[in-house]
């Protein structure tokens, strides 16, 4: 193929890409509107526009303002900043079953929620606002000691050796939690079990506010490392071949990687896996360059906990499934065509 | 080039193994099971002593009571012990050699995830249903998930690649274990799949073990008979084929021989699969790469590691029994981290 095909093969692709970043992007403002006008009160599209521009009855912005936007924000924030947690990660490590389970952020927040609900007395007002905390102090705490573990003064962190210690640090605590849960009185255990399914609680402005810096600085920085990334992703001897300094870079992308995750379980619950599959379907949608991957698993991350969110409040009214379960439901499905038919 | 490559069809590639280690991890593994199989029948909520256990063995007599609990009670759970935790060790070392993923292990497969959801279903819409049923059933779910795994793994064009494999089954896993949960949730019999999941080889009977001794017996037989073409496989797919392997036979098989090893295991005592993550690992690091090693000291020492881990969790908390699978981790995991610490960067 001559050298100008080649050009041109690369720019149709990357208007492919951007074609469907777009489109993700007019599928997560379709969703927006449709979310807002769904749940337990319906609100008609008209009510919401009146609404919006501050025509609607106090009630009716009482919904809208103090119930529904924030949720549906808080649901975009965390889908695009799991998404990104897991993309990095799997550039990183060159593994494709990392996501932020494999840090062990998911089981140390869970552990928190854990020992949270088996030592404090229940009080339903109270966990509120303590247990977004706890949980990430405990998913940094793990990651911390991730870390520590994979750090050698020779060699840095290797990616293998990183993903291997997640898992079995990650299994170790999910074992503490077998043990003590399998004694736990059936409501907290319930509560507990919502909480690990995955479920969006922190419904208030207040978490918006608190993840909101979090993904704003982190996304920009970790497109700008896009081409580390696809120097990473050729492998360890090569990146260092071509003059990458693979060890600060992966610790830095690491460290995103894990803040990302964290703040993001403490608003959300062990929503993790949304971490796995985004950047995977992101990857079957736009090809691997992360220039564009890194913005798409992040539209994708945040359509996907958008749309679940969204069903999983409406279907069985007026109880709610816990948005975790949708993702997988909806998502898996999809995920499977996409793997079926590729090459 | 093509009389390079029908040479080198001829002999096996050189992989490096520790054939002399791996004969001593054999024979030391097998008398160290012997004596841990000893004292899993002896100690428990009322000790035995060692040498009325030989009686029990061998001079069984029906009048006493320490005769009839240990014939009863504790030797189908001994053994079970040991054979549950060879088979997940067995699985384990395939499934990591045949998706080259160090992450592998059987649950990978869809295995766990489709019997914790047979059980929800089970326990949601058929509550009441006798152990051995439940047992069939969660095997059934074993099974699905197992085919799902394979079938969506292997549907399309280049067909069932490692990665492919290794995403499928963790996809259809996660929404496995998503469909449970919403059952478990909505039913609130979350902690009691918990129970029984997580409940190890307590309570097991001759008549199970005599159900799945046979089908682990005959997996372990079949794994070795398949160590070669394991260790072709994880080579690579296409320095398997150019040596001759047959490699969607193989990988048909050895998926076989997995859902046979660990979906009997997980029927039979519930997800203890770390084992089957942690131990190949241990055993390659001992013997090397080859899996005519790998494979055999996998099963010895997963079996030791669940009957000693066995006894511990009848030892901790007397009366109580900690879950076994959750012992495994706490224990396996530091040393597994040390291990991990000490690979050299190539081989990690």
């Amino acid at each position: 193929m001559s050298a100008s095909a080649l050009e041109q093969a690369k720019r149709r692709n990357n208007a492919r890409a951007w074609s469907i970043l777009l489109i993700l992007a007019v599928l997560i403002v379709i969703v927006f509107i449709v979310s807002m006008n769904t749940g337990y009160t319906r609100l008609s599209p008209a009510d919401v526009l009146k609404t919006l521009f501050g025509y609607g009855t106090e009630k009716q912005s009482l919904i809208l303002f103090e119930f529904r936007l924030p949720r549906i924000v808080v649901s975009i924030l965390i889908g695009a900043g799991l998404a990104l947690s897991g993309c990095v990660l799997q550039g990183i490590t060159r593994n494709p079953l990392s996501d932020p389970g494999v840090l062990g952020i998911n089981s140390g927040a869970g552990l928190m929620v854990v020992l949270f609900v088996a030592f404090y007395p229940s009080n339903e007002a109270s966990p509120v606002f303590l247990l977004p905390v706890l949980a990430l102090i405990g998913a940094l705490a793990t990651a911390g000691l991730l870390m520590l573990l994979s750090y050698k003064k020779s060699e840095g962190v290797s990616p293998m050796r990183m993903v291997l210690s997640g898992i079995a640090i990650a299994a170790a605590i999910q074992a503490a939690m077998i043990i003590l849960t399998i004694r736990m009185d059936p409501n907290e255990y319930q509560f507990v079990q919502v909480w690990i399914a995955g479920s969006i609680w922190g419904t208030t402005w207040k978490f918006v506010l608190a993840l909101l810096p979090w993904i704003v600085i982190l996304f920009p920085y970790v497109l700008f490392k896009a081409k580390t990334l696809n120097v990473l992703n050729l492998g360890e001897h090569l990146a260092a071949g071509l003059g990458a300094p693979v060890g600060r870079e992966r610790l830095l992308l690491l460290a995103a990687a894990v803040a990302l995750a964290g703040s993001c379980v403490a608003v959300g619950g062990a929503i993790g896996f949304v971490g796995l599959i985004a950047p995977h379907l992101a990857r079957r949608l736009v090809g691997s360059r992360h220039e564009t991957l890194i913005p798409a698993s992040a539209l994708t991350g945040a359509l996907l906990v958008l749309v679940a969110d969204t069903i999983g409040r409406v279907v069985l009214q007026p109880s709610e499934i816990p948005t975790g379960i949708v993702v997988a439901v909806i998502g898996v499905p999809y995920f499977l065509y996409l793997l079926a038919k590729a090459k | 080039m093509t009389s390079t490559l029908e040479s080198a069809s001829q002999e096996t590639p050189q992989v490096r193994s520790r054939p002399l280690t791996a004969a001593l991890i054999l024979i030391g593994g097998l008398a160290a099971l012997a004596f841990g199989l000893a004292l899993s029948i002896s100690v428990g909520a009322a000790d035995i002593k060692l040498s009325t256990v030989w009686e029990a063995v061998f001079h069984f007599n029906g009048d006493l009571t320490q005769h009839q609990v240990i014939r009863e009670l504790r030797m189908p759970r001994a053994i079970a012990g040991a054979l549950v935790g060879a088979a997940f060790a067995t699985a384990g070392a395939i499934m990591q050699g045949m998706t080259r993923n160090p992450l592998g292990d059987p649950s990978l497969l869809g295995i766990n995830a489709g019997a914790g959801f047979a059980l929800a279903i089970c326990f949601a819409f058929l509550p009441g249903l006798p152990f051995g049923q439940v047992t069939l059933i969660s095997f059934l779910g074993a099974a699905l998930g197992t085919v799902l795994v394979y079938g969506i793994g292997s549907a399309g064009r280049g067909g069932l690649t490692p990665v492919r494999l290794a995403l499928a089954g963790a996809a259809i896993s996660m929404l496995l274990v998503a469909l449970s949960e919403a059952i478990s949730i909505h039913f609130r019999i979350g902690q009691e799949l918990v129970f029984w999941y997580a409940g190890g080889v307590a309570g097991i009977k001759w008549s199970q073990v005599a159900v799945m001794a046979p089908w682990i017996g005959a997996g372990l037989i079949g794994a070795m008979l398949m160590s070669r073409s394991i260790t072709l496989l994880s080579l690579g797919d296409e320095v398997a084929s150019g040596l001759g392997l047959r490699i969607g036979l193989a990988k048909l098989f050895g998926s076989v021989l997995v859902l046979v090893l660990a979906g009997a295991s997980v029927a039979a005592v519930g997800g203890i699969s770390f084992v089957g993550l942690i131990v190949p690992h241990i055993a390659r690091s001992l013997v090397g790469a080859s899996y005519r090693w790998i494979i055999p000291c996998s099963a010895v020492l997963g079996g030791l590691l669940l009957v000693f881990a066995d006894i511990g969790a009848r030892m901790i908390h007397r009366g109580f029994e900690t879950p076994v699978g959750a012992l495994i981790a706490l224990i396996g995991v530091p040393f597994f981290l040390y291990l991990i610490r000490r690979m050299r960067r190539e081989t990690v």
